[in-house]
């Protein structure tokens, strides 16, 4: 019995400790993001601010145009997921029910496709996207965040449509249902949820993605949030704490609400995509 | 993951499922359309186009036709003593990342598999990093490191170990510093994955064997880990690969500095790129990523997968 407790004890031991390394940076965070500038610069800086303030949250929005960003990266995140979802749903459909060889060769290039450097894919986009003039230009960014998405949009969606069982098509076909019919009145309902949880986590991606948006947009009114967020830090690493904090706090905060709607569901969509392709 | 799974599909779907109806191929081109051609124009066309870039002296806004030199980048990079610099620092964080991510993660996964008070607590806290832009994580944690503001220098003054430092702009604590950084931003999402695969193990044969009197290692080796290598496998070479390609973060943290210390091939190459316009070369480098990625996992998969057969 006492081994059973002191094994217990090393369980709790170590969750403490994971619950710490995870919590101390998130909290000392929020309590940068709430300090008013006497306290941050301070020598003995304290967990808790003495005097809570609102102000590095007002003036985030005075030094950098954080609204404009914020719609910068609703659009482009927003027009990733939906055209994401409606070009790769009929795809996963495919790869889920025929093996053809287009089908695996798809799915092989799900897998190789995270294998780039992105360096590589984006100097030849650039280039691309400077001839269809579409470099600094939202459009041009959705179209990168749109291909971006697709490898693991499509992972996702063939795992749910894995999950709807054929009996069911098969049943619509026999009651005289047309292929198409049977798509969207039979398969598509069932789908949804795996759909909405596709474009969510789509969106949420293209939501926190820097490196695209760093090379792609160059004017500041174009640029989006986590681009606007390094103007902050400022040359030479010297930053105004207390605003950068409370930009990087409200930044986080949609793709952490779209993240709690949808992380079981991503978890169970990826599991299904890797066992079951 | 895909090529290590097939086998076990094939192998238990039932008979007849996801056979190919009549007419369906024809439909199948109509459906796959709209994803494939963007697929094709905007990352097969590229990725092409970018390893005949690395044969050419390409530059950013040059005015003169961009000529073909063959091998001359290669050469160039061979010699280039930073680059070399730069690649063994990305495999040293890659490495330095993807290993303790996974035995923290692997731990931690077995213990949230158990029945504990708080569990909950660290699975609900285990969504933030990984719903964080990596932008706000790399600033969350230079707010952390701040020499004279930052939480981790009170913390060891207070507990009386030594002063504190800059740790970011250290030449030896740059690198280590970052990687911490990496772990803490990885870390949740293999959890998960890893917990996911254990719920996944049939409950029913860790009884058995507990009944037949094995330990908790030997239980670990016999049951658990024959079910979760599959998973186990494919996370790890995802992150492997996604460390090998990491940016945001350092950019944000230390944007390669202090003298190069933290300068990732990722970084190395988007400066080149897009700071000094020398794309031919960029190209260059991004090709040997390429090709020392495909043969670090070659081997990795290789290894792995004889290592299971005779277990």
């Amino acid at each position: 019995m006492r081994t059973r407790t002191s094994a217990r004890v090393g369980q709790y031991a170590a969750l403490l400790a994971y619950l710490l390394f995870l919590a101390l940076p998130l909290l000392w965070l929020l309590s940068t993001a709430f300090k008013p500038p006497r306290e941050l610069g301070s020598l003995h800086p304290a967990w808790i601010p003495e005097d809570p303030t609102l102000a590095n949250f007002r003036q985030a929005f005075e030094e950098q145009p954080l609204l404009r960003a914020a719609l910068n990266s609703l659009l482009a995140a927003a027009g990733a997921a939906v055209v994401a979802v409606l070009v790769a749903t009929p795809m996963a459909y495919v790869m889920a029910r025929h093996r053809t060889r287009l089908a695996r060769a798809a799915t092989g290039w799900v897998v190789v496709s995270q294998a780039f450097p992105f360096v590589l894919v984006i100097i030849p986009l650039f280039l691309v996207l400077k001839n269809l003039r579409l470099i600094d230009s939202l459009p041009g960014l959705v179209l990168v965040y749109v291909v971006w998405a697709l490898p693991f949009a499509l992972w996702m969606l063939a795992g749910y449509v894995r999950a709807v069982p054929t009996e069911l098509e098969e049943a619509a076909a026999v009651d005289g249902a047309g292929r198409l019919r049977t798509l969207v009145s039979v398969t598509g309902p069932l789908l949804a949820p795996g759909i909405v949880a596709t474009a969510l986590f789509a969106f949420v991606t293209a939501w926190n993605e820097f490196f695209f948006a760093l090379v792609l947009l160059k004017t500041p009114e174009k640029q989006t949030l986590p681009v606007i967020l390094t103007h902050f830090l400022g040359a030479e690493g010297v930053a105004d704490l207390g605003p950068l904090a409370a930009a990087a706090f409200l930044a986080t905060l949609p793709s952490l609400v779209v993240f709690a709607l949808i992380q079981r569901r991503i978890t169970g969509g990826l599991l299904t995509g890797a066992v079951k392709s | 993951m895909t090529a290590v799974t097939e086998a076990r599909h094939t192998a238990k779907s039932p008979p007849g499922r996801g056979r190919p109806r009549r007419g369906a191929r024809r439909g199948a081109w109509f459906l796959v359309l709209p994803a494939l051609l963007p697929i094709l124009v905007l990352s097969v066309g590229p990725l092409l186009h970018g390893v005949l870039l690395a044969f050419t002296d390409a530059q950013s806004g040059r005015t003169e036709p961009t000529r073909w030199i063959g091998g001359l980048n290669f050469t160039d990079l061979a010699r280039d003593t930073l680059f070399w610099e730069s690649f063994r620092i990305g495999l040293v964080w890659a490495v330095g990342v993807t290993v303790p991510q996974f035995l923290l993660a692997l731990g931690l996964a077995l213990l949230l598999n158990q029945d504990l008070r708080l569990r909950w607590l660290a699975r609900a806290l285990a969504i933030v990093p990984w719903a964080m832009p990596e932008v706000v994580v790399g600033i969350m944690w230079r707010l952390v490191y701040n020499p004279d503001a930052g939480i981790l220098n009170e913390t060891l003054r207070d507990l009386g170990l030594g002063d504190g430092r800059d740790w970011l702009s250290g030449l030896g604590t740059a690198l280590p510093a970052v990687i911490v950084v990496g772990v803490w931003a990885g870390m949740p999402q293999t959890t998960v994955a890893l917990l996911a695969g254990l719920q996944n193990t049939p409950r029913e044969l860790h009884e058995a064997a507990a009944l037949d009197g094995a330990g908790a290692w030997r239980r670990f080796r016999t049951v658990t880990w024959p079910a979760l290598r599959p998973v186990a496998l494919a996370i790890t070479a995802l992150n492997f690969i996604w460390n090998v390609n990491a940016f945001a973060l350092v950019y944000v943290l230390t944007n390669g500095g202090p003298g190069g210390r933290t300068r990732l091939p990722m970084l190395f190459a988007y400066e080149e790129a897009f700071r000094y316009g020398q794309f031919g070369y960029a190209a260059a480098m991004g090709c040997v990523m390429v090709a020392v990625i495909s043969v670090l996992l070659a081997l990795f998969l290789a290894g792995r997968l004889k290592g299971g057969d005779g277990a």
